[in-house]
Protein backbone atom coordinates (compact mmCIF):
# COMPACT_ATOMS: atom_id res chain seq x y z
CA UNK A 1 0.00 0.00 0.00
CA UNK A 2 2.85 2.39 0.76
CA UNK A 3 3.96 2.11 -2.84
CA UNK A 4 0.77 3.69 -4.18
CA UNK A 5 0.91 6.43 -1.59
CA UNK A 6 4.55 7.21 -2.27
CA UNK A 7 3.82 7.43 -5.94
CA UNK A 8 0.99 9.83 -5.29
CA UNK A 9 3.15 11.89 -3.04
CA UNK A 10 5.94 12.10 -5.61
CA UNK A 11 3.44 13.10 -8.27
CA UNK A 12 2.15 15.87 -6.03
CA UNK A 13 5.68 17.00 -5.21
CA UNK A 14 6.66 17.01 -8.91
CA UNK A 15 3.63 19.10 -9.81
CA UNK A 16 4.36 21.46 -6.97
CA UNK A 17 7.95 21.85 -8.11
CA UNK A 18 6.89 22.43 -11.72
CA UNK A 19 4.31 24.94 -10.61
CA UNK A 20 6.67 26.82 -8.32
CA UNK A 21 9.56 26.75 -10.76
CA UNK A 22 8.36 27.21 -14.27
CA UNK A 23 5.14 29.09 -14.55
CA UNK A 24 4.81 32.76 -15.12
CA UNK A 25 2.16 34.40 -13.01
CA UNK A 26 -0.62 36.05 -14.96
CA UNK A 27 -3.18 37.29 -12.47
CA UNK A 28 -3.11 40.08 -9.93
CA UNK A 29 -4.49 38.09 -7.03
CA UNK A 30 -1.90 37.76 -4.26
CA UNK A 31 -3.55 34.51 -3.13
CA UNK A 32 -3.03 32.96 -6.56
CA UNK A 33 0.54 33.57 -7.77
CA UNK A 34 0.41 30.43 -9.94
CA UNK A 35 -2.70 31.46 -11.83
CA UNK A 36 -1.30 30.54 -15.24
CA UNK A 37 -0.54 26.98 -14.21
CA UNK A 38 -3.74 26.73 -12.21
CA UNK A 39 -5.96 27.85 -15.08
CA UNK A 40 -4.36 25.27 -17.37
CA UNK A 41 -4.90 22.53 -14.79
CA UNK A 42 -8.44 23.73 -14.15
CA UNK A 43 -9.14 23.44 -17.87
CA UNK A 44 -7.71 19.93 -17.90
CA UNK A 45 -9.87 18.91 -14.92
CA UNK A 46 -12.96 20.44 -16.52
CA UNK A 47 -12.32 18.41 -19.67
CA UNK A 48 -11.82 15.23 -17.67
CA UNK A 49 -14.98 15.94 -15.70
CA UNK A 50 -17.02 16.54 -18.82
CA UNK A 51 -15.82 13.44 -20.63
CA UNK A 52 -15.42 10.90 -17.83
CA UNK A 53 -16.20 11.87 -14.25
CA UNK A 54 -19.56 13.62 -14.61
CA UNK A 55 -21.03 11.03 -17.00
CA UNK A 56 -20.01 8.26 -14.58
CA UNK A 57 -21.47 10.17 -11.62
CA UNK A 58 -24.69 10.79 -13.57
CA UNK A 59 -24.91 7.12 -14.52
CA UNK A 60 -24.41 6.20 -10.87
CA UNK A 61 -27.19 8.58 -9.90
CA UNK A 62 -29.51 7.05 -12.49
CA UNK A 63 -28.72 3.44 -11.68
CA UNK A 64 -28.52 3.54 -7.89
CA UNK A 65 -31.63 4.67 -6.01
CA UNK A 66 -31.26 7.31 -3.30
CA UNK A 67 -31.21 4.89 -0.33
CA UNK A 68 -28.34 2.96 -1.96
CA UNK A 69 -26.37 6.14 -2.68
CA UNK A 70 -26.97 7.32 0.87
CA UNK A 71 -25.75 3.98 2.23
CA UNK A 72 -22.60 4.13 0.13
CA UNK A 73 -21.79 7.70 1.12
CA UNK A 74 -22.56 6.89 4.78
CA UNK A 75 -20.19 3.92 4.73
CA UNK A 76 -17.30 6.01 3.35
CA UNK A 77 -18.15 8.82 5.75
CA UNK A 78 -18.07 6.34 8.65
CA UNK A 79 -14.60 5.15 7.71
CA UNK A 80 -13.47 8.79 7.80
CA UNK A 81 -14.73 9.48 11.32
CA UNK A 82 -11.67 8.02 13.07
CA UNK A 83 -9.26 10.42 11.33
CA UNK A 84 -11.73 13.25 11.94
CA UNK A 85 -11.65 12.39 15.65
CA UNK A 86 -7.83 12.50 15.63
CA UNK A 87 -7.89 15.90 13.91
CA UNK A 88 -10.40 17.26 16.40
CA UNK A 89 -8.11 16.07 19.18
CA UNK A 90 -5.10 17.72 17.49
CA UNK A 91 -7.13 20.92 17.29
CA UNK A 92 -7.82 20.85 21.03
CA UNK A 93 -11.46 19.77 20.79
CA UNK A 94 -11.63 16.57 22.88
CA UNK A 95 -15.42 16.82 23.22
CA UNK A 96 -15.90 16.75 19.47
CA UNK A 97 -13.30 14.00 19.11
CA UNK A 98 -15.31 11.96 21.62
CA UNK A 99 -18.46 12.55 19.61
CA UNK A 100 -16.67 11.37 16.44
CA UNK A 101 -15.57 8.16 18.17
CA UNK A 102 -19.12 7.70 19.46
CA UNK A 103 -20.37 8.08 15.89
CA UNK A 104 -17.87 5.50 14.65
CA UNK A 105 -18.90 3.04 17.36
CA UNK A 106 -22.65 3.50 16.90
CA UNK A 107 -22.67 3.58 13.10
CA UNK A 108 -20.31 0.59 12.76
CA UNK A 109 -22.57 -1.55 14.95
CA UNK A 110 -26.19 -0.40 15.09
CA UNK A 111 -25.70 1.33 11.74
CA UNK A 112 -24.58 -1.97 10.15
CA UNK A 113 -21.00 -1.24 9.05
CA UNK A 114 -21.78 2.42 8.61
CA UNK A 115 -24.51 2.00 5.99
CA UNK A 116 -26.94 3.92 8.19
CA UNK A 117 -26.02 7.13 9.93
CA UNK A 118 -27.85 6.33 13.15
CA UNK A 119 -25.58 8.60 15.17
CA UNK A 120 -26.81 11.74 13.38
CA UNK A 121 -30.40 10.77 14.20
CA UNK A 122 -29.29 10.45 17.82
CA UNK A 123 -27.91 13.96 17.75
CA UNK A 124 -24.21 13.21 17.24
CA UNK A 125 -23.50 15.65 14.46
CA UNK A 126 -21.07 14.78 11.65
CA UNK A 127 -17.96 16.96 11.67
CA UNK A 128 -15.83 17.85 8.71
CA UNK A 129 -12.14 17.87 9.57
CA UNK A 130 -8.88 17.03 7.81
CA UNK A 131 -5.21 17.65 8.38
CA UNK A 132 -5.18 20.79 6.23
CA UNK A 133 -7.69 22.32 8.64
CA UNK A 134 -5.62 21.20 11.62
CA UNK A 135 -2.57 22.93 10.13
CA UNK A 136 -4.71 26.03 9.57
CA UNK A 137 -5.90 25.89 13.14
CA UNK A 138 -2.30 25.67 14.30
CA UNK A 139 -1.59 28.91 12.48
CA UNK A 140 -0.23 27.73 9.13
CA UNK A 141 -1.21 30.15 6.37
CA UNK A 142 -2.98 29.03 3.20
CA UNK A 143 0.04 29.32 0.96
CA UNK A 144 -0.55 29.69 -2.74
CA UNK A 145 -3.77 28.44 -4.28
CA UNK A 146 -3.13 25.29 -6.26
CA UNK A 147 -5.26 23.28 -8.67
CA UNK A 148 -4.21 19.62 -8.51
CA UNK A 149 -4.79 17.29 -11.44
CA UNK A 150 -8.02 15.26 -11.02
CA UNK A 151 -8.37 16.26 -7.34
CA UNK A 152 -9.03 19.95 -8.04
CA UNK A 153 -8.69 23.02 -5.81
CA UNK A 154 -6.31 23.02 -2.85
CA UNK A 155 -3.78 25.37 -1.36
CA UNK A 156 -0.15 24.50 -0.67
CA UNK A 157 -1.09 23.93 2.97
CA UNK A 158 -4.06 21.75 2.07
CA UNK A 159 -1.91 19.75 -0.36
CA UNK A 160 0.38 18.82 2.52
CA UNK A 161 -2.70 18.06 4.59
CA UNK A 162 -4.03 15.87 1.81
CA UNK A 163 -0.76 13.95 1.58
CA UNK A 164 -1.08 12.92 5.24
CA UNK A 165 -4.86 12.37 4.95
CA UNK A 166 -4.29 9.93 2.07
CA UNK A 167 -1.31 8.25 3.72
CA UNK A 168 -3.41 7.37 6.77
CA UNK A 169 -6.64 6.76 4.87
CA UNK A 170 -8.00 3.29 5.80
CA UNK A 171 -9.20 2.76 2.24
CA UNK A 172 -5.71 3.32 0.84
CA UNK A 173 -4.32 0.89 3.46
CA UNK A 174 -6.15 -2.11 2.04
CA UNK A 175 -3.75 -4.81 0.91
CA UNK A 176 -5.96 -6.28 -1.78
CA UNK A 177 -5.18 -3.86 -4.59
CA UNK A 178 -8.23 -4.41 -6.86
CA UNK A 179 -10.55 -3.92 -3.88
CA UNK A 180 -8.64 -0.84 -2.81
CA UNK A 181 -8.72 0.70 -6.28
CA UNK A 182 -12.44 -0.03 -6.71
CA UNK A 183 -13.20 1.56 -3.36
CA UNK A 184 -11.10 4.65 -4.08
CA UNK A 185 -12.81 5.07 -7.47
CA UNK A 186 -16.22 4.38 -5.93
CA UNK A 187 -15.70 7.02 -3.28
CA UNK A 188 -14.60 9.52 -5.91
CA UNK A 189 -17.76 8.91 -7.95
CA UNK A 190 -19.98 9.03 -4.87
CA UNK A 191 -18.46 12.37 -3.83
CA UNK A 192 -18.80 13.76 -7.34
CA UNK A 193 -22.46 12.68 -7.57
CA UNK A 194 -23.22 14.65 -4.41
CA UNK A 195 -22.03 17.79 -6.20
CA UNK A 196 -24.09 17.32 -9.37
CA UNK A 197 -26.86 19.75 -8.28
CA UNK A 198 -24.25 22.49 -7.72
CA UNK A 199 -22.92 22.31 -11.31
CA UNK A 200 -25.71 24.34 -12.78
CA UNK A 201 -25.64 27.06 -10.13
CA UNK A 202 -21.90 27.58 -10.60
CA UNK A 203 -22.22 27.56 -14.39
CA UNK A 204 -24.98 30.16 -14.28
CA UNK A 205 -23.63 32.34 -11.48
CA UNK A 206 -20.01 32.67 -12.57
CA UNK A 207 -18.67 35.37 -14.87
CA UNK A 208 -15.34 33.56 -14.73
CA UNK A 209 -15.79 29.99 -13.54
CA UNK A 210 -12.14 29.55 -12.61
CA UNK A 211 -12.17 32.57 -10.28
CA UNK A 212 -15.61 31.70 -8.91
CA UNK A 213 -14.52 28.18 -7.94
CA UNK A 214 -11.21 29.42 -6.52
CA UNK A 215 -12.83 32.09 -4.37
CA UNK A 216 -15.53 29.70 -3.18
CA UNK A 217 -12.89 27.11 -2.23
CA UNK A 218 -10.84 29.65 -0.27
CA UNK A 219 -13.91 31.02 1.53
CA UNK A 220 -15.16 27.54 2.33
CA UNK A 221 -11.81 26.45 3.77
CA UNK A 222 -11.63 29.59 5.89
CA UNK A 223 -15.09 28.83 7.23
CA UNK A 224 -14.22 25.18 7.92
CA UNK A 225 -11.02 26.06 9.77
CA UNK A 226 -13.15 28.21 12.08
CA UNK A 227 -15.88 25.55 12.30
CA UNK A 228 -18.44 27.72 10.54
CA UNK A 229 -17.74 30.85 12.57
CA UNK A 230 -14.96 32.74 10.80
CA UNK A 231 -14.25 36.19 12.22
CA UNK A 232 -16.72 38.52 10.58
CA UNK A 233 -15.77 41.12 8.08
CA UNK A 234 -17.64 44.23 9.07
CA UNK A 235 -18.28 46.36 6.06
CA UNK A 236 -21.49 47.95 7.05
CA UNK A 237 -23.92 47.70 4.21
CA UNK A 238 -24.25 50.90 2.30
CA UNK A 239 -27.53 52.80 2.36
CA UNK A 240 -28.83 53.50 -1.13
CA UNK A 241 -26.36 55.33 -3.29
CA UNK A 242 -24.04 56.56 -0.58
CA UNK A 243 -21.15 54.18 -0.87
CA UNK A 244 -19.73 52.18 1.99
CA UNK A 245 -21.28 53.52 5.15
CA UNK A 246 -19.22 52.20 7.99
CA UNK A 247 -15.79 53.45 8.94
CA UNK A 248 -14.10 50.25 7.79
CA UNK A 249 -12.00 50.81 4.70
CA UNK A 250 -13.17 48.19 2.21
CA UNK A 251 -9.69 47.89 0.83
CA UNK A 252 -8.38 46.96 4.25
CA UNK A 253 -11.30 44.68 4.95
CA UNK A 254 -10.67 42.77 1.76
CA UNK A 255 -7.06 42.27 2.75
CA UNK A 256 -8.23 41.02 6.11
CA UNK A 257 -9.99 38.25 4.25
CA UNK A 258 -6.54 36.99 3.31
CA UNK A 259 -5.08 37.06 6.78
CA UNK A 260 -6.65 33.87 8.00
CA UNK A 261 -3.55 32.82 9.87
CA UNK A 262 -3.41 35.99 11.91
CA UNK A 263 -6.52 35.37 13.92
CA UNK A 264 -6.48 33.92 17.42
CA UNK A 265 -8.12 30.56 17.79
CA UNK A 266 -9.15 30.90 21.39
CA UNK A 267 -11.72 33.59 20.66
CA UNK A 268 -13.90 31.46 18.42
CA UNK A 269 -17.41 31.45 19.81
CA UNK A 270 -18.93 28.05 20.39
CA UNK A 271 -22.24 27.60 18.67
CA UNK A 272 -25.05 26.29 20.85
CA UNK A 273 -27.13 23.22 20.16
CA UNK A 274 -29.18 23.44 17.04
CA UNK A 275 -32.79 23.96 17.82
CA UNK A 276 -35.27 22.55 15.33
CA UNK A 277 -37.95 25.06 14.59
CA UNK A 278 -41.65 24.38 14.16
CA UNK A 279 -42.42 24.81 10.52
CA UNK B 1 -73.88 60.12 9.34
CA UNK B 2 -72.95 57.65 6.61
CA UNK B 3 -70.10 59.91 5.64
CA UNK B 4 -68.88 59.96 9.22
CA UNK B 5 -68.96 56.17 9.50
CA UNK B 6 -67.18 55.92 6.17
CA UNK B 7 -64.53 58.36 7.35
CA UNK B 8 -64.11 56.51 10.61
CA UNK B 9 -63.76 53.21 8.77
CA UNK B 10 -61.10 54.71 6.56
CA UNK B 11 -59.32 56.07 9.59
CA UNK B 12 -59.36 52.69 11.34
CA UNK B 13 -58.17 50.95 8.20
CA UNK B 14 -55.44 53.50 7.72
CA UNK B 15 -54.21 53.07 11.28
CA UNK B 16 -54.27 49.29 10.93
CA UNK B 17 -52.37 49.56 7.72
CA UNK B 18 -49.90 51.86 9.40
CA UNK B 19 -49.53 49.45 12.30
CA UNK B 20 -48.87 46.58 9.92
CA UNK B 21 -46.13 48.53 8.18
CA UNK B 22 -44.61 49.52 11.51
CA UNK B 23 -44.69 45.88 12.60
CA UNK B 24 -42.80 44.69 9.53
CA UNK B 25 -40.22 47.38 10.19
CA UNK B 26 -39.97 46.45 13.88
CA UNK B 27 -39.84 42.70 13.33
CA UNK B 28 -36.70 41.22 14.86
CA UNK B 29 -34.25 40.01 12.19
CA UNK B 30 -34.52 36.32 13.12
CA UNK B 31 -38.32 36.48 13.15
CA UNK B 32 -38.25 38.16 9.76
CA UNK B 33 -36.04 35.47 8.19
CA UNK B 34 -38.08 32.68 9.77
CA UNK B 35 -41.38 34.14 8.60
CA UNK B 36 -40.21 34.66 5.05
CA UNK B 37 -38.62 31.19 4.92
CA UNK B 38 -41.70 29.40 6.17
CA UNK B 39 -43.97 31.42 3.88
CA UNK B 40 -41.83 30.63 0.84
CA UNK B 41 -41.49 26.94 1.72
CA UNK B 42 -45.25 26.64 2.16
CA UNK B 43 -45.74 28.03 -1.33
CA UNK B 44 -43.01 25.85 -2.83
CA UNK B 45 -44.50 22.72 -1.28
CA UNK B 46 -47.92 23.40 -2.71
CA UNK B 47 -47.06 24.94 -6.09
CA UNK B 48 -47.15 22.34 -8.85
CA UNK B 49 -45.78 24.57 -11.56
CA UNK B 50 -42.78 25.27 -9.40
CA UNK B 51 -42.20 21.63 -8.64
CA UNK B 52 -42.38 20.94 -12.37
CA UNK B 53 -39.39 23.26 -12.73
CA UNK B 54 -40.96 26.52 -13.92
CA UNK B 55 -38.30 29.24 -13.82
CA UNK B 56 -40.89 31.94 -14.26
CA UNK B 57 -42.84 30.84 -11.19
CA UNK B 58 -39.65 30.62 -9.17
CA UNK B 59 -38.59 34.12 -10.19
CA UNK B 60 -42.08 35.49 -9.45
CA UNK B 61 -41.98 33.98 -5.99
CA UNK B 62 -38.53 35.34 -5.29
CA UNK B 63 -39.48 38.80 -6.60
CA UNK B 64 -42.63 39.15 -4.51
CA UNK B 65 -41.77 37.37 -1.27
CA UNK B 66 -38.02 37.48 -0.83
CA UNK B 67 -36.59 40.49 -2.63
CA UNK B 68 -38.44 43.17 -0.62
CA UNK B 69 -36.24 42.11 2.30
CA UNK B 70 -32.96 42.44 0.39
CA UNK B 71 -30.83 45.56 0.00
CA UNK B 72 -29.28 45.12 -3.43
CA UNK B 73 -27.39 48.40 -3.37
CA UNK B 74 -25.61 47.25 -0.23
CA UNK B 75 -24.97 43.81 -1.79
CA UNK B 76 -23.49 45.37 -4.91
CA UNK B 77 -21.31 47.70 -2.83
CA UNK B 78 -20.09 44.71 -0.85
CA UNK B 79 -19.28 42.73 -3.99
CA UNK B 80 -17.48 45.71 -5.50
CA UNK B 81 -15.36 46.46 -2.42
CA UNK B 82 -13.15 49.49 -3.00
CA UNK B 83 -14.22 49.82 -6.66
CA UNK B 84 -17.65 51.03 -5.49
CA UNK B 85 -16.18 54.35 -4.51
CA UNK B 86 -15.02 55.17 -8.00
CA UNK B 87 -18.42 54.44 -9.57
CA UNK B 88 -20.71 57.34 -10.50
CA UNK B 89 -24.33 57.30 -9.23
CA UNK B 90 -25.51 56.20 -12.69
CA UNK B 91 -22.91 53.39 -12.82
CA UNK B 92 -23.95 52.31 -9.33
CA UNK B 93 -27.57 52.17 -10.42
CA UNK B 94 -26.70 50.04 -13.46
CA UNK B 95 -24.36 47.76 -11.51
CA UNK B 96 -27.02 47.19 -8.87
CA UNK B 97 -29.69 46.42 -11.48
CA UNK B 98 -27.49 43.93 -13.37
CA UNK B 99 -26.13 42.22 -10.26
CA UNK B 100 -29.66 41.91 -8.91
CA UNK B 101 -30.82 40.25 -12.13
CA UNK B 102 -27.88 37.84 -12.08
CA UNK B 103 -28.41 36.77 -8.46
CA UNK B 104 -32.16 36.39 -8.88
CA UNK B 105 -31.87 34.32 -12.10
CA UNK B 106 -29.19 32.08 -10.68
CA UNK B 107 -30.55 31.35 -7.27
CA UNK B 108 -34.28 31.29 -7.90
CA UNK B 109 -33.60 28.23 -10.03
CA UNK B 110 -32.39 26.52 -6.88
CA UNK B 111 -35.98 26.73 -5.57
CA UNK B 112 -37.22 24.47 -8.36
CA UNK B 113 -34.77 21.80 -7.17
CA UNK B 114 -36.40 21.85 -3.73
CA UNK B 115 -37.59 18.38 -2.75
CA UNK B 116 -37.61 17.05 0.79
CA UNK B 117 -35.43 19.59 2.50
CA UNK B 118 -36.38 21.28 5.72
CA UNK B 119 -34.88 24.37 7.30
CA UNK B 120 -33.74 24.63 10.91
CA UNK B 121 -32.72 27.84 12.64
CA UNK B 122 -29.91 28.08 15.14
CA UNK B 123 -30.38 30.02 18.39
CA UNK B 124 -30.21 33.74 17.75
CA UNK B 125 -28.72 36.25 20.16
CA UNK B 126 -28.61 39.97 19.64
CA UNK B 127 -27.27 42.78 21.79
CA UNK B 128 -29.57 45.74 22.39
CA UNK B 129 -28.95 48.43 19.81
CA UNK B 130 -27.15 46.18 17.34
CA UNK B 131 -27.68 47.17 13.72
CA UNK B 132 -25.74 44.42 11.92
CA UNK B 133 -26.53 40.78 12.72
CA UNK B 134 -26.27 37.20 11.40
CA UNK B 135 -29.23 34.81 11.42
CA UNK B 136 -27.98 31.23 11.08
CA UNK B 137 -29.92 28.35 9.60
CA UNK B 138 -29.26 25.02 7.98
CA UNK B 139 -30.98 23.05 5.28
CA UNK B 140 -31.43 19.43 6.26
CA UNK B 141 -32.01 16.87 3.53
CA UNK B 142 -32.25 13.10 3.59
CA UNK B 143 -29.04 11.37 2.57
CA UNK B 144 -26.84 14.45 2.52
CA UNK B 145 -24.87 16.59 4.89
CA UNK B 146 -26.77 19.63 6.19
CA UNK B 147 -25.90 22.85 4.39
CA UNK B 148 -25.58 25.98 6.52
CA UNK B 149 -27.14 29.21 5.30
CA UNK B 150 -26.30 32.41 7.19
CA UNK B 151 -28.13 35.64 6.49
CA UNK B 152 -26.41 38.94 7.24
CA UNK B 153 -28.87 41.72 7.96
CA UNK B 154 -28.55 45.41 8.57
CA UNK B 155 -31.08 47.65 10.25
CA UNK B 156 -32.39 50.35 7.93
CA UNK B 157 -35.20 52.89 8.32
CA UNK B 158 -37.40 50.44 6.35
CA UNK B 159 -36.67 47.57 8.73
CA UNK B 160 -34.04 44.83 8.63
CA UNK B 161 -32.59 44.12 5.20
CA UNK B 162 -30.46 41.18 4.08
CA UNK B 163 -27.17 42.27 2.51
CA UNK B 164 -25.34 38.94 2.31
CA UNK B 165 -26.20 35.25 2.15
CA UNK B 166 -23.48 32.77 3.11
CA UNK B 167 -24.03 29.17 1.95
CA UNK B 168 -21.74 26.53 3.43
CA UNK B 169 -19.25 29.23 4.37
CA UNK B 170 -19.28 30.82 0.90
CA UNK B 171 -20.70 34.33 0.54
CA UNK B 172 -22.80 34.57 -2.60
CA UNK B 173 -21.87 38.25 -2.70
CA UNK B 174 -18.18 38.58 -1.81
CA UNK B 175 -17.41 35.54 -3.94
CA UNK B 176 -17.70 37.94 -6.88
CA UNK B 177 -15.23 40.45 -5.52
CA UNK B 178 -12.05 39.30 -7.23
CA UNK B 179 -13.86 38.73 -10.55
CA UNK B 180 -15.38 42.22 -10.37
CA UNK B 181 -12.01 43.74 -9.50
CA UNK B 182 -10.42 41.92 -12.44
CA UNK B 183 -13.14 43.16 -14.82
CA UNK B 184 -12.69 46.72 -13.59
CA UNK B 185 -8.92 46.49 -14.02
CA UNK B 186 -9.23 45.35 -17.60
CA UNK B 187 -12.27 47.31 -18.82
CA UNK B 188 -13.15 49.90 -16.19
CA UNK B 189 -16.50 50.07 -14.40
CA UNK B 190 -18.33 50.23 -17.72
CA UNK B 191 -16.52 47.07 -18.81
CA UNK B 192 -17.86 45.29 -15.72
CA UNK B 193 -21.38 46.55 -16.47
CA UNK B 194 -21.09 45.23 -20.03
CA UNK B 195 -19.88 41.83 -18.79
CA UNK B 196 -22.80 41.56 -16.37
CA UNK B 197 -25.24 42.54 -19.13
CA UNK B 198 -23.78 39.94 -21.48
CA UNK B 199 -23.99 37.26 -18.78
CA UNK B 200 -27.61 38.13 -18.03
CA UNK B 201 -28.51 38.05 -21.71
CA UNK B 202 -26.98 34.61 -22.15
CA UNK B 203 -28.88 33.32 -19.10
CA UNK B 204 -32.11 34.73 -20.49
CA UNK B 205 -31.54 33.06 -23.86
CA UNK B 206 -30.82 29.74 -22.15
CA UNK B 207 -33.95 30.12 -20.00
CA UNK B 208 -36.18 30.88 -22.98
CA UNK B 209 -34.87 27.97 -25.03
CA UNK B 210 -35.30 25.54 -22.12
CA UNK B 211 -38.86 26.84 -21.61
CA UNK B 212 -39.68 26.15 -25.26
CA UNK B 213 -38.37 22.63 -25.05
Amino acid sequence: MKWGNDRRFFAAAAILAAALGGCASTGNDPRDPLEGFNRAMFGFNEGLDKVVVRPVAQAYETVAPLPVRTGVSNAFSNVGDLWIAVNNLLQGKPGEAGADLGRLLINSTIGILGLFDVASEMGLEKHEEDFGQTLGRWGTGDGAYLVLPVLGPRTVRDTFGLALDSYLDPVWQLDHVPTRNSLVAGRFVSDRAAFLPVDRVVREAALDKYAYVRDAYLQRRRSLIHDGNPPRERFGAAPAGTGIASGVDPARASTNLLLVEAEPVAGIPVEGQDAPVPR
Amino acid sequence: MRALIFALTLLVQASWGGAAVAMAADLAPDALVRNVTSEVLTIVRSDRELQAGSHKRAIDLVETKILPHFDFTAMTALAMGREWRSATPEQRRQLTAEFRTLLVRTYSNALTAYKNQSVEFKPFRMQAGETDVVVRSQVVQPGAKPVTIDYNLEKTPEGWKVYDVVVGGVSLVTNYRSTFAQEVRSGGIDGLIRSLQAKNRSLETAMLSSARR
